[in-house]
């Protein structure tokens, strides 16, 4: 078991540096450097003495180590675009609404998922399997950024019960949180629809009926626990999955989050913030993949010994 | 049909594919809107009466969906309804292409890995692993920025986020098929490994070639419109759906056709490819249900 977490751990660390060196490279080859903008204009002298006083005229190798340096001791430097802070003041200042929204979605979005998925699996080919099969397949073929505006157009525009936007009043937060929380629940809905099935056609279900369990305690003692095993697997890539989800979602509720600052640190070349935003979800993605394949291979002893997850 | 009668006649797999394909009323209804779609893209000129990108109308920018204007005037006074029907073309073309590029990639990727196993399949896995935890919107956006965005870039962009399905699915297939007596003979008469793998295992992984290249459409034309709607995706005068529905965003309150037109638009076709793919997948390949 120690030999499968630590091949694991190794395998994840060196994507997560191979990682890091390709999406540096990549955002220094963009075209354009911090202050070629067109809002202030800057003679090429002053453009270079910026440059130097940020220390980007340095190899590229040099402000990849030193910058990697700095992320070990927590220090993600200082936003071009708002330098009157660290990255790590802006990502404080502005994760928490994001982190407020997408929380509730998947929190509110995943039991109900859950129920839906459980409805389905047990009343299979009847309307509520229809009902909720295509409510799963309909929340996660379409856009985020569809789905909020199809909320909008609904519960604002036509039947003005809701506020389209804005920050403060709990009640805005109604419709960016449904929008959070159709992935999810779609995800679940069909997650474990599928799970359950697969074991209610095992055998041990039919020994189980057959020496007389009550349906509630073979559902709910035995088939859930069995089913839970893939859904345990996608709970946290899926909620760090609404951190990209928040670039569509608070653009278009117009949250002030974090959403904006990824499409904006790449516009303007603001390659702290650019690169801490990225690694951060690398390494929450890196993380979440290496919990879920302990926690599987904890669950299921035919996973140590094989290849992991697909 | 008498000869049912006495004899149980053969059938070939393709039959009971498209028999269980047909049973599938979901899939045969999504079957039929793609096909219209796609009549709709390939013919547009002739549907439509002006340009993607004529502001013929433009005395009458903004009006409202009426007989003249189907889905009435966009802002810049054209022609809303034929805006829609060349987007089509962008997102069905945009979604095809990316999801033929994506196969090529994955094929041979994906039979390496199946075929050699060992060094060859850790290779490809970490590769697939490195795929996995970066999110593809992130990489995209900072791809688009790289490459000044265009229409061949999405493009590659899809592909290159694409291939990971189709790669997997066709390592799969192999390293069920490698094992297999007739492979085992063909090794004995010496064929080359890029001999079996061609003649032998592809062939026979031809269902979830298929499958994979259906279910990569949905997602390239997805991203094609969230990079557009970013406005990091195919450049303006090129109708697409997900700029549409950006510029929609600011008319909404009142001239709420803007908006709602392209967001239809593009919910009917991601749904109906995705339907068509759960439905193919399904029928060539019972085994995969649920995956």
């Amino acid at each position: 078991m120690m030999r499968f977490i630590l091949g694991r751990l190794a395998s994840i660390a060196l994507t997560f540096f191979v990682v890091s060196v390709i999406i540096f490279l990549m955002m220094h080859a963009v075209p354009g450097g911090p202050f070629d903008g067109n809002d202030m204009p800057v003679s090429d002298a002053v453009k270079a003495k910026l440059n130097a006083s940020l220390g980007l005229d340095r190899p590229l190798y040099v402000q990849y180590f030193s910058y990697m340096a700095g992320v070990l001791r927590f220090d993600f430097g200082i936003p071009f675009q708002s330098p009157g802070e660290t990255v790590v003041d802006l990502l404080a200042r502005a994760w928490p609404p994001s982190l407020l929204l997408g929380g509730l979605g998947v929190v509110i979005g995943a039991p109900l998922g859950i129920l839906l998925g459980m409805a389905a699996a047990l009343r299979r080919n009847t309307w509520i399997d229809y009902l909720a099969s295509a409510f799963a397949t309909l929340g996660l073929t379409i856009p985020v950024f569809v789905t909020s505006m199809m909320l909008i157009l609904v519960f604002a525009v036509w039947l003005n019960w809701l506020p389209s936007s804005g920050w403060g009043k709990p009640n805005s937060w109604i419709l960016p949180v449904i929008a959070y929380a159709t992935i999810p629940m779609a995800t679940y809905a069909r997650y474990t629809r599928s799970a359950m099935l697969d074991v209610l056609n095992k055998p041990f279900v039919t020994v189980l009926r057959a020496k007389g369990l009550s349906e509630r305690r073979i559902i709910f003692q035995h088939v859930l626990r069995n089913a839970a095993l893939p859904m345990v697997t996608v709970f946290l890539p899926m909620f760090i999955g609404t951190a990209t989800g928040s670039i569509f979602v608070e653009a278009m509720f117009r949250v002030p989050g974090l959403g904006a600052y990824f499409v904006s640190s790449i516009e303007l070349r603001d390659y702290p913030l650019e690169m801490a935003l990225i690694l951060l979800i690398t390494l929450m993605f890196c993380l979440a993949y290496l919990i879920s394949d302990i926690v599987y291979a904890l669950l299921n002893p035919r996973i140590r010994f094989g290849e992991g997850r697909k | 049909m008498t000869a049912t009668m006495t004899a149980p006649r053969q059938r070939s797999p393709l039959y009971f594919a498209w028999r269980r394909f047909a049973a599938n009323k979901a899939a045969v209804v999504a079957g039929g809107v793609l096909t219209i779609l796609v009549l709709m893209a390939a013919f547009a000129p002739l549907i439509t009466k002006t340009g993607p990108s004529d502001q013929s109308f433009l005395t009458q920018a903004l009006s409202f969906p009426s007989g003249e204007f189907w889905f009435g005037v966009d802002d810049l006074g054209r022609d809303f309804f034929t805006r829609i029907v060349y987007g089509a073309r962008v997102s069905l073309t945009i979604g095809f292409t990316a999801a033929a590029f994506s196969v090529l990639i994955g094929i041979p990727l994906g039979a390496i890995a199946g075929y050699y196993g060992g060094r060859a399949d850790w290779v490809v896995m970490r590769l697939i692993e490195l795929f996995s935890v970066v999110p593809p919107l992130l990489a995209a956006m900072l791809l688009g920025a790289l490459t000044q965005g265009g229409f061949f870039t999405i493009v590659l962009i899809a592909a290159l986020f694409g291939w990971v399905q189709v790669c997997l699915l066709v390592r799969a297939q192999i390293k069920a098929f490698k094992e297999k007596e007739f492979v085992r003979a063909a090794q004995a008469l010496g064929a080359t490994p890029g001999y079996i793998i061609r003649r032998h295992l592809i062939p026979n992984s031809i269902s979830p070639i298929i499958v994979g290249f259906v279910l990569a459409i949905p997602l390239a034309m997805m991203l094609e419109a969230s990079l557009s709607f970013l406005g990091i995706g195919v450049p303006p005068p090129t109708p697409s759906w997900g700029q549409m529905i950006n510029t929609g965003m600011n008319f909404m309150y009142f001239y709420w056709h803007l908006a709602v037109f392209p967001t239809a638009a593009l919910a009917i076709t991601v749904l109906a490819t995705t339907l068509f793919g759960d439905g193919l997948r399904d029928a060539l390949d019972p085994t995969l249900k649920g995956r």
